[in-house]
């Protein structure tokens, strides 16, 4: 199998302290993280907040200024669908504009085939195709999450990172988006790296799993051995913690 | 339900604001093409005549027809205040959008800047400007202009600064939207609710500064109408024919509670 994410030995730093003149800390925040997710795989990513997943997720979708290590991606633009719903719309713009803006800035369809690809992918996330005209203030919070997935996969990106995409939903809503980003996963061939703190989410969507603490990976491997058998002791804190 | 009630009397700031602003705009656009006497026919024989349905409010020292001249120097007012809030408002969404998209010391630079121009009275510097430049309609434009840019870059900034931080730039960033792309067409949508509120004030404001600047006689100068400058004719006959000074002064007030009503209409509806 394909890997469309591998890293390698991957420190990262945040500057701290007044932007002016000088006198700033270099704070450390990931140490030496190595890991790679396979073409079509889920691959979970769960530690308590602070351990480094926010830091780990920036530094895979190329936002951190100051790191060492390979990161080395397949496809170019991997995307990201974050946890809150709400202001990851622009309310400013109808459905229909906000899914057609990733094809407008990869630039490989006209006017009419963007509409197209619009109106096919509203469908298939359950909407229809009616919904483009809305504003996400007429949506709820299950639908504002679906229309950020679909603006996430629109433009056939290889690989997602989802940052916690269902921790702000209702339960019975959380089952349909799962199922949502699992059918997706098939249909456009993607990869995800999936952050949450749900052990029972990671277990229903991953086949992988990272657990991270204090910036470090502390464990990884297939859901079911490292469920089963924790090696770390952290994680056998977490999973006694989930019950 | 405490929600519902201010959202209702919003509404009605706001209707009221836009019916006395519609009706002035329409005396305004009158004016540019049809006044009942010419504003500048003089007639010696029926100076200072109170209002009468031939004269709906008097003449004037010259024997003109006031409803006339206050309809022209409505009009230079407007005017004046259009160009400025029209360059200032682009200055400030250009420089407050940069700044709170970008940050860093130009950012830093240019708020204290613009907190420095703010902290003097805006007539004092408008003095200073046209001393410098020369008295008449251009530079008073280009005074308030310069003098008016602060209003528009802070409200601008703060929301520049807070979109910046919201998933959906993050998002725009990811999928390789151009920055001037993500400033004109993702976050300066999201500006106009703050936006409209402070050009409708910078309008009023605009109409008062330069009604205060004729006055004092730094801005337009004679035998062009402004109202600013009637009002400072009308001084001298404050006894003698009290309606021309009342009519004129009338007209600014209109003008501006008509705008006042509306600015505060729209910030309630925006919950402000």
């Amino acid at each position: 199998m394909e890997n469309v994410l591998e890293v390698r030995g991957l420190n990262a730093w945040y500057e701290e302290g007044p932007a002016l003149f000088g006198s700033r800390r270099r704070r450390q925040v990931l140490f030496d993280v190595s890991f790679s997710v396979g073409a079509g795989e889920i691959v979970g990513l769960v530690g308590e907040s602070g351990s480094g997943k926010t830091s780990l997720s920036r530094a895979v979708l190329g936002l951190l200024p100051d790191y060492e290590g390979e990161i080395v991606h397949r496809s170019a633009r991997p995307q990201m669908v974050f946890q809150d719903p709400y202001s990851s719309l622009n309310p400013a713009h109808s459905v229909g504009w906000i899914l057609e803006e990733p094809l407008r800035a990869a630039g490989i369809l006209d006017a009419a085939q963007r509409r197209a690809a619009v109106t096919e992918l509203l469908e298939k996330i359950g909407l229809g195709g009616d919904y483009a005209s809305r504003r996400p203030s007429q949506l709820s919070g299950g639908q504002r999450q679906r229309v950020s997935i679909a603006a996430a996969v629109i433009a056939k990106p290889r690989l997602i990172v989802a940052d916690e995409p269902v921790s702000a939903l209702d339960v019975t809503v959380q089952a349909q988006i799962l199922r949502l980003l699992a059918e997706l996963k098939e249909d456009y061939e993607l990869s995800y790296l999936f952050i949450s703190h749900d052990l029972n989410v990671i277990w229903q969507i991953c086949s992988r799993v990272l657990v991270m603490k204090e910036g470090r990976i502390v464990e990884q491997g297939p859901v079911e051995e490292v469920f089963d058998r924790p090696r770390h002791e952290y994680t056998r804190q977490l999973l006694a913690a989930a019950g | 339900m405490k929600k519902k009630t201010t959202r209702k009397k919003g509404n009605s700031f706001l209707y009221t604001g836009a019916v006395l602003s519609g009706l002035m705009l329409f005396l305004i656009l009158l004016g540019c093409f049809w006044t009942p006497y010419s504003p500048t026919a003089m007639d010696a024989a029926a100076k200072f005549q109170a209002p009468s349905w031939a004269h709906l409010l008097g003449t004037d020292n010259f024997g003109r027809d006031i409803f006339s001249r206050v309809l022209q120097g409505a009009d230079a007012s407007f005017l004046i205040a259009l160009c400025v809030v029209g360059i200032s408002c682009t200055l400030g969404v250009l420089i407050g959008g940069l700044c709170g998209y970008y940050g860093g010391l130009a950012d830093l630079a240019l708020t204290r800047l613009c907190d420095s121009i703010t902290a003097f009275p805006a007539i004092l510097l408008a003095l200073v400007i046209v001393s410098l430049t020369g008295r008449g309609k251009y530079n008073v434009i280009f005074a308030l202009s310069i003098l008016f840019i602060p209003s528009f870059a802070r409200v601008v900034r703060s929301e520049f600064a807070r979109c910046r931080e919201l998933n959906y730039v993050k998002s725009a960033r990811l999928m390789g939207v151009s920055d001037g792309r993500i400033l004109f067409r993702h976050i300066l949508p999201n500006t106009f609710p703050v936006l409209l509120p402070a050009v409708t004030i910078g309008f009023n404001n605009a109409i008062l500064s330069e009604a205060s600047m004729s006055f004092l006689g730094i801005g337009v100068q004679p035998t062009e109408a402004s109202l600013g400058l009637m009002l400072s004719d009308s001084q001298t006959y404050l006894q003698s024919a009290p309606w021309y000074a009342l009519c004129t002064g009338g007209a600014v007030v209109l003008l501006i509670l008509g705008f006042s009503l509306l600015s505060e209409g729209l910030q309630r509806r925006n919950g402000g």
